[in-house]
């Protein structure tokens, strides 16, 4: 009986949690949702903290910046290279990548940050920079989208993979019996089978990339920027967020635009993974 | 005509060729640079001292506090996520298996909640944590972190769980037992394998996390004796030190990077082969 209590209070705790943070966040922005309007809040570009002005445009704008760059330069290789590991590759190959790519999913985005500062930023301040005619401190969005990029896909690719799995090897055959190459059966029979599957990877590997905080604080230049150049330095939310938990105290509503920020990063990401995690289980039953 | 379709056939078996590749090169160049640029400055004095006075300006001693406190703060993030995780994912298996709507429901939304951010669930915790009335301590992080690693723990254990056949509680419940018995006796002992990966992987979550400590375990140079004091960890301290401009400080992060590296490593590869040693009593 205790333990039937138990059990039951353990998943009302486990289900309350998104509730609890919806609430928490909410309960704790509400005094700056009193003061200012949410349009302005989002499509303002003004930003002092210390006249009570909190426009966060500049911070979505860099989140979604980077979030684009690392979708970009991440999503037709990982497309690709699943393609590859499921369809033309060994089966020797694809056994031994599955546990390398389970493991270096689970590298802390910290040391994905250091090798960033290690690599990305040198790589774009003495080669990308010059190559386009201009300087760059290499702290930029470019450096924080290729670091997203990396950090998404063992991610993305490991997703891709289960869903390319489950595609009925009949479906192949038929296919390739019908003297299409293995090309065209991937194009026509993977990718069209797959493709609610594939829409979703992507998907889930956005959000991830959306909310990550410690590797692109590290590498973007935190400094507020709206312009198209990547190799401009950028401020996504999450290292708004991060950077000013110390002084949020002493300036009034500073602690509610911050529990803000964090609000919109915990809606926006719930939706999009309620999104794509519906279209996952409704093609899992099938 | 036929040709084309070859030519066509070829250029992508090439360009998926070199995908594939590439991203093993890529991640492969990235553990080799994190291991090489450390390792010259890693050295037992880092991974076995406390920081000596005046450590962040170059100062002697090691990182002993940040790897004693992030293991500190994921044991008891862990034990936590057990004690409310454990049960739910049994509860998911046993008492709600013939309604399959309910379980899928679950499932979803412990999906979804695995990819909120940590930085939210810093910042909840930080909000949670004043109206607590707490400080940024040891207890505020092992809350914080056991929030994050939960629903990895139970989706993970949940996975395992539904892959063992109805027959074998249907069997248990034949034999007069009740529901709690056959969660306990038969489901979690079939499921053991997975139980101990489980655990591992919400264990390596939260030793790597640091978005979500950041406001709530504070920092320290010392080890924390009691649940209220702050406590230092790991990647935190690899955080702060790179960003010092005195460059053996720097030197100092690259050497934390590899500790926290080979952490994560053995615990993954641990998880791999108990998962399989124990696997191998259970019935298929």
């Amino acid at each position: 009986m205790l333990v039937n209590i138990w059990m039951r209070g353990g998943l009302y705790i486990l289900l309350a949690i998104p509730v609890l943070i919806g609430v928490g966040l909410y309960w704790k922005a509400a005094p700056l949702l009193q003061h200012q309007s949410l349009i302005s809040l989002l499509f303002s570009s003004k930003w002092f903290p210390m006249k009570g002005e909190f426009g966060f445009l500049p911070f979505i704008f860099s989140s979604v910046y980077v979030t684009i760059l690392a979708f970009i330069l991440s999503a037709p290789l990982c497309l690709f290279a699943a393609i590859y590991l499921t369809q033309f590759g060994k089966q020797r190959l694809l056994n031994f990548m599955l546990p390398v790519i389970d493991i270096l999913a689970g590298i802390p985005s910290v040391v994905y940050g250091v090798w960033g500062v290690l690599v990305i930023v040198p790589l774009v301040a003495d080669k990308v920079a010059p190559l386009f005619g201009t300087t760059s401190s290499g702290y930029s969005l470019l450096a924080g989208g290729i670091v997203l990029a990396v950090m998404c896909i063992p991610y993305m690719l490991n997703m891709l993979i289960e869903v390319f799995h489950t595609i009925p090897v009949g479906m192949k055959e038929a296919s390739l019996s019908l003297g299409a190459t293995h090309w065209e059966m991937v194009k026509h029979v993977i990718i069209r089978k797959g493709f609610p599957g594939i829409i979703s990877a992507f998907g889930l590997g956005i959000a991830k990339a959306f909310g990550e905080t410690i590797a692109v604080l590290m590498v973007v230049g935190n400094t507020m920027n709206i312009t198209l150049s990547p190799l401009k330095s950028g401020y996504p939310l999450p290292a708004l967020i991060a950077n000013n938990y110390g002084e949020m105290m002493s300036i009034p509503d500073y602690d509610s635009a911050l529990m803000f920020a964090a609000l919109l990063l915990f809606v926006v990401i719930l939706i999009i993974n309620l999104f794509f995690r519906y279209f996952i289980h409704k093609t899992e039953k099938i | 005509m036929n040709r084309l379709k070859l030519i066509e056939e070829w250029i992508f078996k090439i360009i998926s060729f070199i995908a594939a590749y590439s991203v093993v090169l890529i991640l492969l160049y990235l553990l080799i640079v994190v291991f090489k640029k450390g390792i010259s400055a890693l050295s037992w004095e880092i991974v076995f001292s406390m920081p000596e006075g005046g450590y962040y300006f170059g100062g002697g001693g090691g990182i002993l506090n940040a790897i004693v406190g992030s293991f500190y703060l994921s044991i008891g993030a862990t034990v936590l996520a057990v004690i409310i995780g454990l049960p739910a994912a049994l509860f998911i298996n046993v008492q709600l298996i013939r309604l399959k709507r309910t379980q899928n429901t679950i499932r979803f939304f412990l999906d979804a909640l695995w990819g909120i951010p940590s930085i939210v669930y810093g910042a909840f915790g930080f909000a949670a944590m004043l109206f607590l009335g707490l400080n940024a301590s040891l207890l505020a992080g092992i809350i914080t972190v056991a929030l994050l690693i939960t629903p990895i723990l139970v989706r993970a254990f949940d996975e395992v769980l539904k892959t063992i056949p109805v027959e074998l509680q249907e069997a248990s419940f034949s034999l007069g037992s009740t529901r709690t018995e056959t969660a306990l006796k038969v489901l979690f002992k079939q499921g053991f394998a997975g139980f101990i990966t489980a655990l591992l992987l919400a264990f390596g979550r939260g030793i790597g996390d640091a978005a979500s400590v950041l406001f709530t375990a504070g920092f320290t140079d010392n080890i924390p004796v009691t649940f209220d004091e702050p406590v230092a960890t790991l990647p935190l301290s690899i955080f702060f030190q790179l960003s010092s401009p005195i460059e053996e400080v720097r030197q100092r992060a690259y050497a934390a990077a590899i500790v926290l590296t080979v952490i994560i490593l053995i615990i993954s590869v641990s998880a791999r082969l108990l998962s399989k040693r124990y696997s191998k009593n259970s019935i298929k």
